[in-house]
């Protein structure tokens, strides 16, 4: 039960304006989701590179990281996370240094492009926190969360990552997922949150690992998610949105030659520049919506 | 309104939304009409909800949601889009929304005139009891469900389950119904429809450009008034 | 001589019915295969749960000192919508009257609440179907009840109220919906549902324009517009996730949580759900509590707790375990007469009998009050039944204070969980409250 945003940038001038873009709109959703904030943006990227977010306790200092994993690690640090940058044929011996050698590190995201930020507290806060102002890349998600039945906890905030460069916000309350949830289990998807959104994300993820596109996969959990959702989705070169058959909960979406942008209510959309002359609709029930930058 | 009508301008960069409802509600039922212009509504909530004025707002740009929320007399016109349920159980008055509406658009509303010039979402006229709701583009899936009295004329199409469970609303749709719901039918248009029409057409400001007999006509059959086994599946 | 010698007859087993297959069972199968439809009835769940019956209260001995009954004060009084409403309610005893609709009830019974709840200094609720003259009329402090399916709702009402409350759902049926049958759909409950008269009416289950917390906050935003911040909102939900349902609620901007538990009641919806979905009242308090006490809410966001209240032994156990209020609504209507014995021949007629009456939906209540019928309206009279509610009201309260001051306590709200055992392992979990005799809360500290 949240408020939740998106971004896609068709005009690449805007790029250098997309974290401070998202963050108005984040910040406008701080009513619908006042519990915590988080956020995806799709940033520079290098080929044979993977950045991992990191996320650690307040003040933790993760230079050690970087330390550990020598020459080549690159290491960004905003607040309680931080991006690490390695050649990504190392992905795995990253994660499982920082696994062995620094408990209270968490892996949130990985991908060439992507790096992902969350945090307990007021969005607009959250988004100061991590200077997302300053941010710049070609699409990126947002969330405001209003928590309904799992914990107010940063690991229980949205985006959920569960895939490289992909990742999910919701807003709404599935029905089914403990059932999904274990289905997911039983094909070895961890899922590490009692929440149901995280088992939406995971799900999206296991669908494109058995060789689903993501719009295939949105179309799958028609069938397979029971309940109200509506689901923005984020992935290297695209962006998607779909909503439940019933699609009670909101969503407005605007289309300018600039950009593609998503909000669960108007107001999110109102300070983005054109809007005024934006194509504004609302998506259609049970219809997947699907930007593209690769296409 | 004549040419002395009082007007004030409302800034909603500068003052809360509270504050003009305030101001709204401080006119009383029989106070002389004014108008209101009220600038940068940028989909706040709320704006103009529970009127009980012969006064106009004009709202300049997109409201959010509730718009008009349980309006008695006054007029209130969105120059932009509304949000979700605009003019939820109006009393009487006039809405006029230029852009488009989103979900549950005249939800339950009494009386008075809801008119759209875009296209309402989901549930247009859910649970409507007396109000006539014009919209000049298409509706979303579920409208009118469980619609107990009043009329919701469409000029463009209507999306899944139009009047679901529907009492004794009456809807006429020019354009295609993509299903009926439980116990909607077409019923057929009539003389008396056709007048009924038109006089819809004149509360929207077009009397004169459409021929009342493009559009068709639809109702409850009335199967479900009465609980039977046979029908158990509709319920 | 041929001597036919009969074996001794084998004995034989008693006739034995089945536990599983009981009289009642077997009669619901046959009425299910005769009509093809669920049964529909009045009133709660009305199997066994655990319930305040299973808590006693400690008194005051040496280690506590109890205060003198009739002459030191045990305050009753209860002010609800503290957090945001301009014009908060007073109550001077914290039993309400629950939400029930005219159109359920016949005008003499709505006249009749107001008159008993006023005049013990409380409030009374509507239901769905709209305000009353009969009711605003006679009630001191009405609670505006906002339902999904909004029939008779206007502004002007609203207006009217003392409080809105928003209903989410009712502990009888949460996350459903319900039908009036026709015979209930007289003239003027028609007229004021905008229904035509003397069909089956059915319900919504959900709001027509808001679904989820977010959205309910808009909602009550408003609601708060439309009355301009005055009246104090209520949520009212069924119990069944209490935690996260009152959590919601506050987070939505309740100044008022009201949780239902399983034995409250309701005019008319299917069987199966009154007995199947939902928790009992004894186990949702202390979960409502929780989220109240997570939050910082406690006593600033206040909760009311119905559902199976009957006496003030009742109402002191709810208020121990953190409730503000309770609120009435089956006890109600006995009190003002409803399942009297001296109906009985009339009860036999309608192939039932005093005390198990629930056909409520179905319009012929000889006493007059779940009705719509004139002849059989005109046998209850509000005065005297209103009367009658407040002498109840006023015992329930006596009882209450007694429990309190034995307590030694000098108001109602210092009742606390400390105060109670439970008699059973099923209600000291619940209650979390220790087994009468021991320290052990089931669930809680683990061990004897």
């Amino acid at each position: 039960m949240c408020g939740i945003v998106g971004l896609f940038l068709k005009d690449p001038s805007l790029e250098p304006k997309l974290g401070e873009m998202l963050g108005q709109m984040l910040g406008v959703m701080c009513d619908r989701g006042p519990d915590s904030a988080g956020f995806a943006v799709y940033g520079g990227g290098a080929p044979g590179k993977i950045k991992l977010t990191l996320r650690a306790p307040a003040g933790y200092d993760f230079a050690p990281v970087g330390a550990a994993l020598g020459d080549g690690a690159e290491l960004e640090t905003r607040a309680t996370h931080a991006v690490l940058t390695i050649a990504d044929s190392r992905e795995a011996e990253a994660r499982d240094t920082i696994a062995k050698q620094f408990k209270d590190v968490t892996v949130v995201g990985a991908g060439q492009r992507m790096e992902l930020y969350k945090e307990v507290g007021l969005p607009s806060d959250v988004a100061t926190s991590f200077k997302l102002s300053g941010m710049s890349g070609t699409h990126g998600i947002g969330h405001t969360r209003m928590a309904t039945e799992s914990a107010v906890t940063t690991n229980g905030a949205h985006p959920f990552s569960t895939g490289a460069d992909q990742c999910l916000v919701h807003n709404g309350s599935l029905s089914n997922h403990r059932s999904v949830r274990r289905d997911l289990e039983r094909a070895g998807f961890s899922v590490n949150t009692d929440n149901d959104s995280e088992v939406a994300a995971g799900y999206l993820s296991w669908r494109m690992k058995e060789g689903r596109s993501l719009g295939e996969a949105l179309e799958d959990s028609l069938d397979d998610l029971d309940g109200f959702y509506t689901f923005v989705v984020g992935t290297e070169t695209g962006f998607g949105v779909i909503r439940d058959p019933i699609a009670c909960k909101p969503a407005v979406m605007a289309e300018t030659d600039q950009y593609v942008a998503f909000g669960s209510e108007y107001r999110a959309l109102a300070g983005l520049p054109g809007i005024e002359t934006a194509k504004v609709w609302e998506p259609e029930p049970a219809k997947v919506y699907f930007w593209d930058r690769a296409a | 309104m004549n040419a002395t009508v009082e007007t004030h301008a409302f800034d909603l960069a500068k003052s809360s939304v509270r504050d003009l409802n305030a101001a709204l509600h401080a006119l009383k039922p029989g106070s002389n009409a004014s108008l209101w212009r009220v600038a940068n509504p940028r989909g706040l909530h709320a704006i103009a909800a529970g009127l009980d004025a012969p006064v106009t707002v004009e709202v300049d740009g997109p409201a959010g949601y509730y718009c008009a929320g349980m309006n008695k007399q006054a007029t209130v016109i969105v120059r932009g889009a509304a949000g979700v349920g605009v003019a939820e159980n109006m009393m009487s008055g006039f809405v006029h929304v230029e852009g488009d509406a989103s979900q549950a658009a005249g939800a339950t509303a009494h009386g008075g005139t809801l008119v759209i010039d875009g296209d309402a979402g989901a549930r247009c006229g859910i649970s409507m009891k007396g109000v006539d709701i014009v919209v000049k583009g298409s509706i979303g899936h579920m409208s009118a469900f469980m619609a107990q009295a009043g009329t919701l004329t469409v000029f463009g199409d209507a999306g899944d389950a139009l009047g679901d469970s529907i009492y004794e609303a009456r809807l006429y749709v020019r354009g295609s119904v993509k299903s009926l719901g439980a116990d909607c039918v077409e019923k057929e248009l009539r003389d008396e429809h056709r007048k009924e029409l038109f006089e819809r057409f004149r509360l929207a400001g077009i009397d004169g450009q459409i021929d009342p007999s493009e559009f068709r006509r639809y109702g409850s059959a009335r199967n479900l008034y009465h609980f039977h086994v046979d029908n158990a599946s509709a319920y | 001589m041929n001597e036919h010698v009969k074996a001794p007859a084998a004995p034989r087993t008693l006739p034995r019915e089945s536990a599983t297959f009981d009289a009642y069972t077997l009669s619901e199968i046959r009425r299910a295969a005769a009509t093809g439809i669920y049964d529909i009835r009045g009133a709660g769940a009305k199997r066994k749960v655990p319930h305040f019956d299973d808590l006693l209260f400690l008194g005051a001995s040496i280690s506590r000192y109890p205060l003198e009954g009739y002459r030191e004060r045990c305050g009753t009084n209860v002010t609800l919508g503290t957090r945001f409403a301009k014009k908060p309610i007073e109550l001077k005893i914290p039993i309400t009257i629950a939400g029930m609709s005219f159109g359920s009830l016949s005008g003499p019974a709505k006249e009749a609440l107001g008159r008993g709840a006023s005049a013990m200094g409380t409030s009374t609720t509507t239901g769905d179907g709209g305000m009353t003259q009969e009711e605003r009329g006679h009630s001191q402090t009405l609670v505006y009840q906002y339902l999904p399916s909004r029939y008779g709702m206007n502004p002007d009402d609203i207006r009217k109220a003392d409080a809105i409350e928003v209903v989410v759902g009712q502990g009888a049926k949460p996350g459903g919906g319900g039908m009036l049958l026709g015979q209930k759909i007289s003239a003027r409950v028609a007229k004021m549902r905008t229904l035509p008269e003397g069909i089956d009416q059915r319900s919504a289950c959900r709001h027509p324009d808001w679904t989820g917390p977010d959205d309910l906050e808009i909602k009550i935003e408003e609601l708060r517009e439309i009355t301009d911040w005055e009246k104090p909102i209520y949520v009212k939900v069924g119990a069944a996730r209490p935690y996260y349902d009152t959590a919601l609620a506050v987070k939505s901007g309740a100044d008022v949580v009201v949780v239902d538990g399983m034995q409250g009641g309701t005019a008319a919806t299917q069987e199966v759900f009154i007995e199947n979905v939902g928790i009992p009242t004894l186990a949702a308090i202390r979960q409502a509590v929780k989220a109240l006490q997570d939050l910082g809410m406690h006593r600033r966001v206040q909760l009311i707790v119905s559902g199976g209240i009957r006496n003030g032994a009742d109402v002191a156990k709810a208020l121990a375990l953190g409730a503000d209020a309770v609120a009435i609504g089956t006890a109600a209507l006995v009190a003002l007469g409803d399942n009297d014995p001296k109906w009985e021949s009339e009860y036999e007629a309608l192939g039932t009998r005093a005390g198990a009456y629930d056909d409520w939906h179905e319009g012929r209540d000889p006493a007059g009050i779940t009705t719509q019928d004139p002849e059989l309206m005109k046998r209850l009279d509000p005065v005297l039944a209103g009367r009658r509610l407040a002498n109840y009201l006023s015992v329930m309260t006596l009882e209450a204070q007694t429990i309190a001051r034995a307590c030694g306590k000098s108001h109602v709200h210092n009742l606390e969980p400390e105060d109670l055992v439970a008699l059973t392992i099923e209600s000291a979990a619940m209650a979390q409250v220790p087994l009468a005799g021991t320290q052990w809360i089931p669930g809680a500290n683990g061990a004897f």
